[in-house]
């Protein structure tokens, strides 16, 4: 059998035909976003967008298919070495990229500019799964995460030195595949919590519930932690007497500030810091005095997290720079809110609800094509699939995502190699925190943090930067039977 | 590692995934299926709705004669967004404003706790109403403001400083209106109070709207499907209104420097000829931008000009009460034409009277001479007729038919289907209240005497005594008082209880007031004229002077009722502003220029401010 045979008959073939129809379902939506009504272009004019867009999904995918052809230990031996250069190239990036959009990260080739902060993930990918493949590695306590650690913040550094915080963030997706690995689920969680913590403290912090009364953030956030308490008592320790006793003493102590707020001035926010300040004390009475001996972590968690929210709200509020505030907030789509009322989130899901459930129909969608959405044909992309082809279009698409990501997580157990199993997760882990965000951020459900949604959106470098991803766990995977000949 | 634990983890990670991708379906349902918010919030997006607004309906008096008409105004509007490269300074002397009245109105704008709606993208109100003038400079140098536009506007203009109560005026709607009437938007006008409130939704015409598809940036991409879906403005219609100008400005004139009102009524028809209430005020004072300033002033004006007192105020009609209550008396049998009383004058019990003549006295005698005693009399064998019967029973329905009665003359009760404008109950007292007062056995004529001489607890409007001389003009009917001349509201009438037999007498009784009496001074040459006239007591002050009437006698065009507060005596004031407004309604002009002038420079309450 010759290879060129065995790559046939080993290559994951469905796998290929998801990667081929997003990508051109990609394709037609960037025409479909692009479209002028007063100009008309065909969808192969090279001036236009979508006509570049199919220059790049060529050479993708003749760089996918020379990635086949490359022997699959080559990534194993040099994963050091790419990850080197492309750090390198990370650093040289900073100091010669020109400035795009406040951000320095883009290489300016000619005609062609490329990002090399979309190689970096791959790189990384391969470094991470190197390390951990080795003989012996094993996560086993917090010392272990240390050089893992080291591997992530580098490239994370650099790129939000090149001011790119979105791409910068991806690499927080390596956690995932990390817990696959042994991490304990405590740490996702907990990352997890301090996450939706800042983002509700800060993001809400804009919000008053009236004036001089406090501000929607703290409020939700100690719901959250309120939350945590309950289902923690009512379902894992199944103490349900005690989880109703918090429940209904919060709302009461809710009522009673409502009462209270006709005659005084009651600010809220001290309110909600005070009720779950309360319930911390409360579970650590339970646990001295009831001797139920499993609250000691909850309680822990619950006063770090009101420490957390509370820091998180003076330090932005009080101590940041303004210009420091602004990053944040732009990050947050808070920027844009101050001075246009959630306008690319209110417009993006003015896009999709007005979708209804078949769509408008291909090149039909208003909102998409006046340019309503920003960033229409890159980070708003899927604002097209849902105002254009409705409901069932969008819901196509996703499940398309999810099969691949199902297949993904297929493809990683079935390797019995370590280096391909670490690998394929973090394929799997990239992707998804891609999808997450990008879809959740046009859907109004998370923070506009402007990512690209894999092989979708427009753009050489994202399209190329998840080709060589994806093909290289293809080309690792289709080794599991050459090893078994 | 293949039996490894933590390949279990692998399910844990595909639930995530799978949680996620099952949010997103869920929240993508919630937005295209189930919320309908979004659809029309992309239509209002990409097609640019242009209002077109019509012109308001204009509104004449019954003569034809102009009244109220429109002229162009201009918002000056912007969006944020597209504001470039301002030159704040020369922005603000263009439009002759200060800096920081600049300042702080763009950041109220970008308040969105006070402006609700804020968006940097679409336009903003910066600037209302301005005129013309207002606007000259800031038209010519607009090209150097990106980002600013001028839209136009329509605002009311009056003919005449006069009949401000009649018209009412124009505000912005508030959320209530929006939310009542989606017809309206956020900016848009519409009668406040009077006819143009009233009349709101015949005057207010239909908007139009011109589709335009547009970008992002507000650039115009042409008309949506060629201008199909298009609707051109309809103009509102025009309203001819009862009222005679001229005679309307002769009353406002006549009671200068005076509180009070009056209302004149064509009794046929029902249609008021002029409703004047003094302290009034130009109506073009409350027209564009200084409309919330002079607002707040007439507001705040003790003498309260913005009370219609036409129709707001109520007071105790006293002698002027006398003709209805004979007509009353007579059809509830407690009177003939016959019937006579004695009068000891200033020695009478428990009414005195106060003039002097001879008794015992007529009916006819008794209105020309204004007797209380006779009235007295005449209200007690009306409703003690048969006595009082068990727990005063045969008194209260007695009682009761007087009340009915009362109420078929126009009092106590609202006219409901008028189109004037926040009227008054005014009060004839019900049994129930004097159940409450004086307990259900422990009131008889006697402790209610002071009714019958339309003192005590019976408070009336000037426009519902008005409404009663119209149904004595008619000998028996009145037909609902009212402003529109193009509803002739005829088939509204309304029949009194009292028989068209017993208005002979009063109406030579009130012939005679004219003749011999009280208004004798005060008779137009060659017109035959009824009247009443009344001095009410007032607790707070000085007695008003109030009179009733119509003329000519033989075919009456005019009822008219004058109400002139804390002015002493009835013949004295309301009587000759009467009879000038009666002279210039049936003449066409006021002869008795010597009397024209003394009365309307007159000024009897130095508070009331001079117009
Ligand atoms: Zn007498």
């Amino acid at each position: 059998m010759s290879k060129r045979d065995s790559i046939q008959y080993a290559l994951d073939w469905t796998t290929v035909f998801y990667f081929i129809l997003l990508v051109t379902m990609g394709w037609i939506s960037i025409y479909g976003a692009s479209y002028d009504f007063e100009f008309e272009g065909s969808i192969l004019d090279f001036d236009q967008r979508a006509g570049k867009q199919f220059i790049w999904i060529l050479t993708a995918f003749a760089l996918g298919g020379a990635i086949l052809l490359i022997d699959h230990r080559i990534f194993n031996y040099f994963a050091y070495v790419i990850y080197a250069a492309v750090i390198l190239l990370l650093i040289i990036t900073i100091f010669v990229a020109p400035e795009i959009k406040g951000s320095r990260s883009w290489l300016v080739l000619g005609p062609v500019s490329f990002q090399p902060a979309e190689l970096a993930k791959m790189a990384t990918a391969l470094a991470l799964a190197k390390f951990m493949s080795r003989y012996n590695y094993r996560i086993r306590n917090w010392r272990d995460l240390i050089p893992l650690a080291f591997f992530v913040l580098l490239p994370f550094g650099l790129i939000i030195l090149q001011k790119e915080t979105g791409s910068a963030l991806v690499f927080v997706a390596f956690l995932l595949m990390f817990y696959r690995e042994g991490m304990k689920g405590l740490v996702l969680l907990l990352v997890t919590l301090a996450v939706v913590l800042f983002v509700v403290v800060i993001r809400f912090s804009i919000s008053p519930i009236a004036e001089d009364r406090g501000t929607w953030g703290m409020v939700l956030a100690m719901g959250i932690i309120l939350l945590i308490q309950f289902v923690y008592a009512f379902f894992y320790t199944r103490h349900r007497r005690e989880a109703f006793f918090l429940m209904g003493g919060t709302m009461l102590f809710a009522v009673v500030s409502v009462v209270l707020n006709k005659w005084f001035v009651v600010n809220y926010d001290y309110v909600a810091l005070g009720i779950a300040g309360a319930s911390g004390i409360y579970w650590l009475f339970v646990e001295l005095f009831k001797r139920y001996r499993k609250y000691m972590l909850l309680v822990l968690i619950t006063f770090v997290s009101i420490g957390f929210s509370y820091t998180a709200d003076q330090l932005f509020n009080r101590m940041l720079e303004p210009h420091q505030q602004i990053r944040i907030k732009v990050l947050l789509n808070m920027e844009d809110d101050l001075a246009g009322a959630g306008y690319n989130v209110n417009q993006s899901k003015i896009a999709i609800g007005s979708g209804g459930f078949f769509g408008k129909g291909f090149l039909n969608g208003t909102q998409t094509k006046l340019k309503y959405v920003p960033e229409q044909d890159t980070d708003f992309i899927f604002c097209t699939v849902g105002e254009e082809h409705g409901f069932i279009g969008s819901v196509f698409v996703l499940i398309i995502y999810w099969l691949l990501l199902m297949r993904i997580l297929t493809i990683a157990e079935r390797q019995r190699e370590d280096f391909h199993r670490i690998y394929a997760y973090c394929v799997a882990s990239i992707l998804f925190f891609h999808l997450m965000i990008n879809v959740g951020m046009v859907l109004g459900l998370m923070p506009v943090i402007g990512i690209p949604l894999p092989f979708f959106s427009y753009g050489g470098s994202s399209l190329w930067g998840f080709t060589i991803m994806l093909f290289i766990l293809l080309r690792l995977d289709a080794s599991r039977l050459e090893r078994g000949r | 590692m293949i039996n490894d634990t933590l390949q279990n983890r692998r399910w844990v990670i595909a639930g995530v995934f799978s949680a996620f991708v099952l949010l997103y379906i869920i929240q993508l349902f919630s937005l295209q299926i189930i919320e309908t918010k979004y659809k029309s919030g992309a239509e209002s997006n990409a097609l640019l709705k242009k209002t077109i607004f019509p012109p308001r309906g204009l509104i004449y008096d019954r003569n034809n004669t102009l009244l109220v008409y429109n002229k162009p105004a201009y918002d000056i509007v912007l969006i944020m967004r597209e504001i470039r490269g301002l030159d704040t300074l020369d922005f603000c002397r263009s439009l002759n404003i200060s800096k920081s009245y600049f300042i702080n109105r763009i950041a109220e704008i970008k308040d969105r706790k006070k402006n609700l709606g804020y968006s940097s993208y679409t336009p903003q109100i910066f600037m209302t109403q301005l005129n013309s003038e207002d606007i000259a400079t800031f038209q010519q140098s607009l090209y150097k403001y990106p980002g600013f536009y001028v839209q136009n506007r329509t605002l009311r203009e009056y003919a005449y400083p006069n009949a401000a109560h009649i018209f009412g005026s124009i505000g912005e709607v508030s959320w209530n209106d929006i939310e009542k009437d989606p017809y309206y938007k956020q900016g848009d006008y519409s009668g406040r109070d009077g006819v143009e409130y009233t009349y709101e939704k015949s005057l207010r015409g239909k908007k139009g709207v011109e589709i335009l598809l547009r970008d992002s940036r507000g650039r115009i991409k042409g008309k949506y499907r060629d201008g199909e879906m298009d609707e051109a403005p309809v103009a509102g219609s025009n309203l001819m209104l009862t009222i005679d100008i001229n005679l309307q400005k002769i009353g406002e004139e006549l009671l200068n420097g005076k509180i009070g009102s009056a209302v004149a009524i064509e009794p046929k028809t029902g249609e008021i000829l002029a409703m004047v209430s003094n302290p009034g005020f130009d109506p073009s004072i409350l027209v564009g931008r200084s409309r919330s300033a002079n607002y707040s002033a007439l507001l705040k004006d003790p003498t309260k000009p913005l009370m219609n007192r036409a129709t707001q105020a109520t007071y105790p009609p006293g002698s002027t009460f006398k003709p209805i209550q004979a007509l009353v008396c007579l059809e509830l049998g407690g009177i003939t034409e016959r019937t006579l009383f004695g009068c000891n004058g200033k020695n009478s019990t428990p009414i005195k009277c106060t003039h002097s003549h001879g008794s015992p006295v007529t009916l006819l005698n008794a209105i020309e001479q204004s007797c209380n005693p006779y009235f007295w009399h005449a209200f007690r064998s009306t409703i003690e007729k048969e006595g009082y019967g068990e727990k005063n029973a045969i008194f209260k329905k007695n009682y009761q038919a007087w009340i009915d009665a009362m109420y078929s003359f126009g009092f106590g009760h609202r006219f409901e289907d008028s189109d004037v404008y926040e009227q008054s109950r005014g009060n004839i007292p019900s049994q129930k209240y004097f159940n409450r007062y004086f307990g259900e056995t422990g009131w008889r004529a006697m402790t209610i005497r002071s009714l019958s001489i339309g003192q005590g607890e019976v408070l009336v409007t000037p426009l519902q005594l008005a409404n009663s001389m119209a149904a004595i003009a008619n000998d028996g009917y009145y037909v609902t008082p009212h402003l529109n001349k193009s509803d002739t509201m005829l088939l509204r009438r309304h029949e009194t209880v009292v028989k068209k037999e017993h208005f002979p007498i009063v109406d030579e009784g009130m012939w005679r007031v004219f003749e011999f009496g009280t208004g004798r001074y005060y008779k137009i040459n060659e017109v035959t004229m009824c009247g009443k006239t009344g001095t009410v007591q007032n607790p707070h002050g000085k007695d008003h002077s109030l009179f009733v009437g119509y003329a000519p006698r033989e075919n009456p065009v005019i009822a008219i009722v004058v109400v002139v507060e804390n002015a002493g005596f009835g013949a004295t004031w309301a009587a000759p502003v009467a009879s000038l407004m009666m002279e210039q309604y049936i003449n066409g002009k006021i002869e008795r220029k010597e009397l024209y002038d003394r009365i309307s420079t007159t000024v009897l309450n130095p508070n009331v401010k001079k117009r």
